[in-house]
């Protein structure tokens, strides 16, 4: 039970945030390019899900899955992009998603007047609030399997 | 109506096989509260060396559009592949990377999609 890693995108791509707590392995290309590969795979997905789809749609993208690890999506009607990849037994973490959306991000970045929200995230408080919480989380164990 | 359609894609990414399975439920439609999430998995065939490809011959994606609610997923997708490796890579006048057009893969694909619609389908339905 463990949760990976974490990434925060703004609406134009640019990756504002990225943390990581149980990361085996790493992805062999430099961190901008993980970035854009994230962000555009997301993009692309997002995409696809909505053509494909057979109804109407209510959320759309929700989260994959491989034999090894699942990636939670969350994007927010300004554009915000929260992706969690965390082990499979973790099925549904929207909930999370929603509460670092509003109970972190909004309340320690948005409402800071010294944050610029086009930059890269520099707020210490709100990276070691985000790490307190996803350490608190049940799912999260430092034992990662 | 539960399982939406199913898609085979080869190799280089043409589409081989499409099989649709919904009816529009537009005059059906009495409650909007289900959850209308698309659950989509990816099944990719045969492993990819990095330095190639190891024999060519595989690389076939199934993809199945399901309800989220619908259950068996993955034992469904391994049922495609056996019916297509029964029906499609068996039969001498199918050739790789083509489009299938094989009576049989139609109804055994069919059939085994009915079997899952009964056998996984827990709480779906209005």
């Amino acid at each position: 039970m463990t949760v990976h890693n974490f990434y925060l995108f703004d609406r134009n791509g640019n990756c504002l945030f990225y943390n990581e707590w149980n990361r085996k392995k790493q992805a062999g290309i430099s961190k901008e390019e993980e970035f854009k590969l994230m962000y555009g795979m997301l993009f692309s997905i997002r995409s696809f899900v909505s053509k494909m789809a057979p109804l109407d749609m209510k959320d759309g993208f929700l989260s994959f899955q491989t034999s090894k690890y699942r990636l939670h999506y969350y994007e927010t009607p300004s554009g915000l992009k929260l992706v969690l990849n965390t082990d499979l037994s973790v099925s549904n973490a929207r909930e999370t998603l929603q509460h670092i959306y509003s109970n972190l991000y909004v309340e320690l970045v948005v409402k800071n007047p010294s944050c610029s929200s086009t930059q890269t995230l520099d707020s210490e408080l709100f990276s070691s609030r985000l790490d307190s919480f996803i350490r608190s989380l049940p799912f999260y164990s430092p034992r990662a399997a | 109506m539960v399982i939406f359609s199913v898609y085979v894609v080869n190799k280089a990414g043409g589409l081989i096989y499409q099989y649709d399975n919904y009816v529009p439920r537009t005059e059906v439609e009495k409650t909007f509260s289900y959850p209308l999430d698309l659950v989509l998995k990816h099944h990719d065939e045969k492993v990819i060396v990095s330095f190639g490809q190891r024999d060519g011959i595989k690389g076939i994606k199934f993809i199945v559009l399901a309800d989220p609610r619908q259950a068996g997923i993955d034992a469904l997708l391994k049922k495609i592949y056996e019916i297509y490796s029964d029906f499609a890579l068996k039969n001498p006048f199918y050739s790789l990377e083509m489009p299938i057009r094989c009576e049989l893969f139609d109804q055994n694909l069919k059939g085994a999609l009915e079997v899952a619609e009964k056998a996984g389908n827990f709480g779906a339905g209005s």
